[in-house]
């Protein structure tokens, strides 16, 4: 048998040289997000300065050389606010993502795994839930505690699983009905070695993807549950409420508390949808990329 | 004795796929079963190895009735047939080298410490490469990942094979040899074999009784 094993010497993995796909969206996105990182984790550690340090005779000035993003109503140096703001908001929206995706992969796959009536019933609850607007039942869940991180973490999350939940459970089945499948079934694996080692490293990359791209989505709902007054304690800076307490001094014709903390909110947010925009092209090339915000 | 009783399959409530099909094979015996692209057959092979249950039927293992299929059925009466199937890319998780797919059978049954010297035996009979061993599926031909997937069905020396459509894939060459790795392995451990497929001359000359699927089972 040995001379019929084919004579493959000169075949070369083409694995370590793949072509570049990226474009210039990708790259400013990679930038953007590395330089919003560094800033978050270096700048308050680093600038031992005090985020809430009002001074009277500074309030509202325009942006300047000693205050780049200018300084809001009380005097506060605005730039300090806004990285401890955007530090902030990411945290709850990296946690709150993480742990929709974990609901979400959870039911998901237990909804495939268990079918028949369990998964009837599970996924017509998905179905209610999905029919109520994320931003109604999130406030629903805030409006049950005291404001505070935790709150707006817990709110976002068990709102944002559904997706999450749908895209594992109709990866689960599509795998589970795969040849190779059958094939570990007639080796002897169990059912929960099918699951760690076939299925669930089939579903990771789905739903890591699933997760970034939920951390936008997660930050401007924080926003939105804080400019209304719902999220964070209002002393704390976070994105949304920088915006929420701009709002009088922008009718005043004060355009740089409003500018800035929206700014900070915007292009960062873009910037992350733009990089899972080009994981989900590598994963999935079919599908065209789109802003899931 | 693999014995196929009155099987009804299929996988729509009140559509079945398979009508009251008879087939058996004895111990050591080589059986061919044809039939046209779309009849039922793979459905008969996957019922036949315990992968699908049947609406109605009954198929006795070994002597004994098989009350449970997939993961119901006992490991022991899983893993003692082995399933090769027609299309090697869908049937080797893209993830696992050849080496860890070739394997995983023997790590799946607590079986772990015996599989680098199972698997150097097995590529060997099956002409895979080492090279080819630390490839993963997508890096391989077809016919290589087909050598793979009858080197992990034969890797718990099962004592029924079913091949279903095994070589429609491949050349007449990589046919020739896989054919002749699956006789090989019958000659030594005295393995049953239900080859399904709808080349006449190949399954003919392969097997010791070769069935049209109008002989095995109603229209």
């Amino acid at each position: 048998m040995a001379e019929l094993a084919p004579k493959t010497a000169g075949w070369r993995s083409h694995g370590r040289t793949r072509r570049s796909t990226r474009t210039v969206r990708v790259r400013t996105s990679a930038v953007v997000v590395a330089a919003v990182l560094l800033a978050v984790l270096v700048v308050p550690p680093l600038a031992n300065l005090d985020q809430q340090a009002v001074d009277l005779s500074m309030k509202l000035r325009p942006p300047s050389l000693a205050h780049p993003f200018g300084t809001d109503d009380v005097g506060r140096d605005l730039l300090l606010r806004c990285v401890y703001g955007l530090r902030v908001s990411l945290l709850v929206g990296l946690v709150a993502a993480l742990a929709a995706t974990i609901i979400g992969t959870a039911v998901g796959a237990a909804a495939a795994a268990f079918g028949g009536w369990t998964d009837r019933v599970v996924m017509r609850l998905v179905d209610t839930f999905s029919s109520v607007p994320h931003l109604l039942l999130g406030i629903f869940v805030v409006a049950m505690f005291r404001p505070g991180v935790w709150p707006v973490i817990v709110s976002v999350a068990l709102t944002h699983w559904l997706s999450t939940a749908r895209i594992v459970r109709s990866e689960v089945l599509s795998l589970r009905s795969r040849p190779y499948i059958d094939a570990a079934v007639s080796g002897g694996a169990s059912r929960w070695r099918v699951a760690v080692r076939h299925l669930l490293p089939g579903v990771l990359p789905q739903a890591g993807l699933a997760a970034v791209l939920m951390v936008p989505h997660a930050m401007w709902h924080e926003s939105a549950l804080s400019f209304l007054g719902l999220g964070l304690p209002t002393h704390q800076a976070s994105l949304g409420n920088l915006v929420q307490s701009a709002r009088g001094s922008l009718l005043a014709g004060d355009w740089w508390p409003t500018l800035f903390p929206g700014l900070l909110l915007i292009v960062p947010t873009l910037a992350i949808a733009g990089l899972a925009g080009a994981w989900r092209e590598r994963i999935n090339p079919r599908r065209r990329s789109e802003l899931m915000l | 004795m693999l014995e196929l009783d009155a099987i009804t399959a299929g996988y729509e409530r009140g559509a079945p796929v398979v009508r009251d099909a008879h087939l058996t094979v004895a111990a050591g015996e080589a059986v061919g079963l044809l039939g046209p692209s779309g009849c039922g057959k793979s459905t008969l092979a996957r019922v036949a190895a315990l992968l699908h249950r049947p609406d109605a039927g009954t198929v006795t293992l070994d002597g004994s009735r098989v009350t449970g299929w997939r993961h119901r059925a006992p490991r022991g009466q899983r893993t003692a047939i082995g399933v090769v199937f027609q299309q090697p890319r869908l049937s080797a998780d893209p993830r696992l080298s050849l080496r860890d797919l070739i394997a995983e059978p023997l790590r799946a049954t607590g079986r772990r410490d015996e599989a680098a010297a199972t698997v150097r035996e097995l590529s060997r009979a099956t002409g895979l490469g080492d090279d080819l061993l630390g490839r993963r599926p997508h890096e391989v031909s077809d016919g290589q990942l087909q050598r793979a997937c009858l080197a992990r069905a034969l890797v718990l020396r099962p004592r029924w094979l079913v091949c279903d459509e095994m070589t429609a894939m491949l050349d007449a060459s990589t046919t020739a040899a896989l054919v002749a790795v699956v006789e090989t392995y019958r000659r030594e451990s005295g393995a049953g074999l239900l080859a399904v497929g709808h080349d006449r001359v190949l399954l003919e000359r392969w097997c010791d009784r070769t069935l049209r699927w109008d002989e095995v089972a109603a229209a």
